[in-house]
């Protein structure tokens, strides 16, 4: 078989469209901004068609690292070594499909600065890849934090009117818990002598060193996620990004964290995860219902939506800390459903924000009445977010609920309080803005979607439908590799209570 | 009757010394001499470099001169710090009318003195070297005379400079009172017993003199003054060369001359690293000049290199993770600094030059591509993966991890990520603040540096094994 590196293609296809968009003349004209913009477009759909190529040569029955590739680079400590299994392969996809969309939707948003706008977000995109790809800890670590710098000035440079504020926590909160990583990556190199992941997760970590090694990568993911009560960033960093940074955000960046817990700390650190599991599952009942209940008070529809994430990635936690099959499969079918659902959410503020320039609630209402398309779709990932069966919202959490209630039926029913609540603000946010009379003045002309933004919605649509009602393609990718998780899992859990009581 | 010692470790040297007598002549006779001296003096560091490269081990005049993998990679790192210092300020001086050729020549003095604390095998070379090296910075320090801030500087830095070498003489001479020997090799047999409360003391005055050339916390005082007061070529100089001779000279003694005694050491470089880090994170906050910020900044960085010191608890393995860090560190840092350096030299209006943060309000919008490099230079100074700072800042947390310090790797992280704040404050203000008004366009050799420099650490990620190996060599030749 050709060994054709169709990983490292996909994750540094993008380098070609950053050294394009830097070769193109410079310059604030229409030409320059609309070259940049395409060059971009066909660059991320090339990338999307790579990707797609894995898919399709992807073996779902085999728990192994697929197309793996390895190359000598930082000595002995650290190696260029990349591959993906069920559980990174959906994320690696989801980041590909969704960045043509982003591109799209900032075709018109954006008209200042457009080449380092979409130089940023090409850039963004090699890291998101990167991050789920890399096998090696510090090649991981390098991805994690570098895509820092990207989104930093996307926030930064193209946010609203609160930006160096946004920018600064959310750079500064992540970076935050990163560098506790990085030394526990340190110690975990010490320990086995090596930062090969493949490796790792063979590796059974000492008792006494696993807490501390847990707790520092969970101090990163935590606030990659994020859970409560280091959640703040998000709001704001949401608020003031622009829609395409938005959408980048919730869609991929919080997947981060999930992937980071499903990859490092419950098949490396076992013990730890099984007995710090009701910490967690705690945070998350306090997230999924106190960020639920504050989304109803927000005035501003990204935070409303900001919040409303939190409160989903409550339900990711749970799901994989449960540390069932359910659980786990819940958990990632319930990011690739947020992915989908909130990056559809943003990109309809997006849609009326591009108009009006206000994301303030009360500054829309009884849009249906100009705008019956817009509302339509609005709908369905209103509908899809609460969970409302025959959608992907409802996949996601109905596993991760099912698999926690087998451990813990009493996490379960308080987090199923959480399914109310959301459909609360949901339907909320949905009659202030869409129903009603069409009262204020400014919004007596305004337009419906055009044919740019249905091109983006469509994909968005279909698959949030095919997944409600036909979730296979993805809980069939990852099973081979979820199965595999746990067998290590309670293997290991095994191993500790067998010693436990030899003792 | 002890034969002639053989010239040849010291040919570089050698080579600076009799260079430099020969451009002081060709300065003070021919008029306009200038722009002449300083090629000179440039090209005559770059032969320096080749020959030290090329140089075999061997120790001469007794042992107190030595040349290792060690001396030959601190070396160059010195040589290429003191050239690339030459080499930015041909413009400062044409356009500030400072046509004082003395300039490049103290420089290749000062250079010298580095080349022999770097080769320094006892206690005598090592002051020798040292004062050199200092006497040559103490009058470029002060060399804009007509301006009272450098003069303060010049002073200022001398007067401090004369405490720190009499504290490291005083401390010198307990340690030879303690032994009975100048040679480190000669200290190190004698410490291995234990040693004693005197050489202890005498260790503690001897760091003291250090600490003060690499200007770390608490004789760091010093720093923010001259560098804010001396002309800016020469802050980028101050800030890079010296840095790495001093580094150099610290980990020879401390590894060369009391591997015996390493807890007690150890525990004096803790406390400076962490005092360094949070000094340097937290004083730089609230800085409104990027000159007097760099200083807190490069405070801050030998905290960091210093970790990588603190972690070499025995020999073996653990000694050469741990200089290995020093060297990556120190390397990475001269080239983030001489980058820098050159933003910062760039930074001219009509009317001259400008030093505040302000100053490069929007910077990304009138020059785009120096906002680039800055942007990647501060973010590199800050540790953000994938640029070479990380990778500085990896290896030092490695060691001290490896070493069990966990307390000061905790700590080292966090000072990092409060001095990332203040990086961030600058890219802010060059990527999201309105602009100011923009710059005169960059001479061609600030370019030039600032290329390399950016590009270095760009790129280092993708390549990095020369650099790693090189310095792993020079880090086994020590133990």
């Amino acid at each position: 078989m050709v060994s054709w590196p169709v990983l490292s293609l996909t994750t540094f296809l993008p380098l070609v469209g950053v050294l394009f968009i830097m070769a193109l003349r410079s310059g604030d004209d229409e030409a320059s901004k609309r070259n940049a913009r395409w060059v971009a477009l066909w660059t991320t759909l090339v990338t999307f068609a790579v990707s797609l190529v894995m898919v399709w040569r992807f073996d779902p029955g085999s728990p192994e690292f697929q197309f793996v590739e390895k190359v000598a680079w930082l000595g002995g400590y650290g190696t260029y070594h990349m591959g993906v299994d069920g559980i990174s392969l959906p994320f690696v996809i989801l980041t590909t499909a969704l960045m043509p969309l982003c591109i799209l939707a900032s075709w018109r948003a954006i008209q200042t600065r457009v080449k380092e706008y979409m130089i940023a977000f090409l850039a963004l995109e090699i890291l998101m890849v990167g991050t789920f790809s890399a096998l090696d800890l510090v090649l991981f670590y390098l991805f994690f934090e570098g895509g820092l710098i990207p989104m930093f000035l996307i926030i930064g440079v193209w946010g609203g009117p609160r930006r160096v504020y946004a920018s600064f926590k959310f750079f500064l909160y992540t970076l935050l818990g990163s560098v506790l990583m990085l030394l526990a990556i340190m110690a975990m190199f010490g320990q086995a002598g090596t930062t090969d992941i493949t490796v790792l997760l063979r590796h059974s970590f000492p008792r006494d060193m696993q807490p501390w090694l847990w707790i520092a990568f969970f101090a990163s993911f935590a606030v990659k996620m994020p859970m409560w009560p280091v959640h703040t960033w998000l709001p704001d960093a949401h608020v003031e990004a622009p829609t395409a940074g938005s959408v980048i955000l919730a869609a991929i960046l919080l997947k981060m964290g999930g992937y980071g817990f499903l990859r490092f700390s419950l098949p490396m650190f076992p013990i730890a995860s099984h007995d710090f599991a009701p910490f967690v599952f705690t945070l998350s009942v306090i997230a999924i219902i106190y960020t639920s209940l504050v989304a109803l008070v927000q005035e501003d529809m990204k935070k409303l939506i900001a919040y409303s994430s939190v409160a989903h990635m409550g339900f990711v936690t749970m799901g994989i800390f449960a540390a069932t099959t359910q659980g786990i499969a819940g958990g990632i079918f319930q990011m690739i459903s947020h992915g989908i659902v909130s990056a559809a959410l943003f990109l309809c503020v997006g849609v009326v924000y591009d108009r009006m320039h206000s994301r303030e609630i009360a500054a829309y209402g009884g849009l249906v009445n100009r705008m019956p398309v817009y509302a339509a779709v609005f709908l369905l990932f209103t509908l899809a977010n609460v969970g409302l069966p025959g959608t992907s919202g409802f996949v996601g959490e109905f596993l991760a609920l099912l698999g926690t209630f087998k451990i813990n039926a009493v996490v379960a029913t308080f987090a199923t309080f959480g399914v109310i609540l959301s459909a609360c603000y949901a339907l909320w946010l949905y009659r202030k803005v869409i129903f009603g009379k069409l009262e204020k003045p400014v919004l007596a002309h305004i337009t419906d979607m055009g044919w740019r933004e249905s091109v983006v919605f469509a994909p968005l649509v279909v698959l949030t439908i095919l997944f409600g009602v036909y979730p296979k393609p993805v809980l069939d990718m990852s099973a081979a590799s979820v199965t595999a998780l746990l067998d290590n899992y309670q293997r290991a859990l095994g191993a500790a209570k067998s010693a436990a009581l030899v003792k | 009757m002890t034969p002639f010692p053989s010239l040849v470790p010291a040919l570089p040297e050698i080579l600076l010394a009799l260079g430099a007598m020969t451009l002081l002549m060709i300065g003070a006779y021919r008029e306009d001499s200038t722009k002449l001296v300083n090629i000179c003096a440039i090209l005559l560091l770059i032969v320096a470099m080749l020959i030290v490269a090329r140089l075999p081990d061997a120790t001469t005049f007794g042992g107190s001169f030595v040349i290792d993998s060690f001396a030959r990679f601190m070396k160059i790192l010195a040589y290429v710090g003191s050239a690339s210092a030459i080499l930015m300020s041909l413009h400062y001086q044409a356009r500030e009318g400072q046509r004082a050729f003395e300039f490049a020549i103290l420089i290749v003095l000062s250079a010298i003195g580095m080349g022999m604390m770097i080769s320094a095998g006892d206690l005598i070379a090592l002051y020798l070297g040292l004062e050199l090296m200092s006497l040559a910075l103490y009058v470029v320090a002060a060399s804009n005379r007509d301006s009272t801030r450098s003069t303060e500087a010049g002073l200022k830095y001398f007067v401090l400079g004369a405490l720190s070498s009499g504290m490291l003489l005083y401390g010198c001479s307990l340690i030879y009172g303690f032994t009975g020997t100048v040679s480190f090799a000669g200290i190190a047999k004698a410490s291995a017993q234990g040693g004693g409360i005197g050489l202890v003391f005498g260790l503690v005055f001897l760091f003291a003199g250090l600490c003060f050339k690499v200007s770390a916390v608490p004789f760091h005082m010093w720093t923010p003054d001259v560098y804010e007061g001396a002309p800016t070529p020469i802050t980028a100089f101050f800030a890079a060369a010296p840095k790495v001779a001093a580094i150099a000279l610290f980990v020879r003694v401390a590894v060369g001359a009391f591997p015996g005694i390493v807890p007690q050491w150890q525990q004096i470089l803790v406390f400076v690293a962490i005092a360094s880090m949070a000094l340097g994170a937290f004083s730089a906050i609230g800085q409104r000049n990027i000159k007097r910020l760099m200083a807190y900044s490069s405070i801050g960085h030998m905290g960091f290199a210093l970790i990588g010191l603190a972690s070499v608890s025995s020999g073996g393995a653990q000694g050469v993770l741990g200089v290995q860090g020093v060297l990556i560190y120190i390397a990475i840092y001269l080239a983030m600094t001489l980058g820098t350096f050159a933003v910062i030299l760039s930074m001219r209006r009509a009317d001259g030059m400008v030093e505040q943060i302000s100053d490069l309000s929007g910077l990304a919008r009138t020059n785009p591509a120096l906002a680039f490099f800055l942007a990647l230079l501060l973010f590199s100074l800050a540790g953000i993966p994938p640029l070479a700072g990380f990778f500085a800042k990896y290896y030092v947390f490695l060691a001290a991890i490896k070493a069990g310090l966990y307390t000061l790797a905790v700590l080292g992280v966090l000072a990092s990520v409060v001095g990332a704040y203040y990086y961030l404050l600058i890219v802010k203000i060059m990527y999201f603040d309105e602009p100011a008004k923009g710059f005169e366009p960059m001479p061609g050799e600030l370019k030039a540096v600032l290329g390399v420099a950016g590009l270095f650490n760009l790129l280092f990620f993708v390549y990095p094994a020369p650099l790693l190996n090189a310095a792993t060599t020079a880090a086994k030749s020590l133990f």
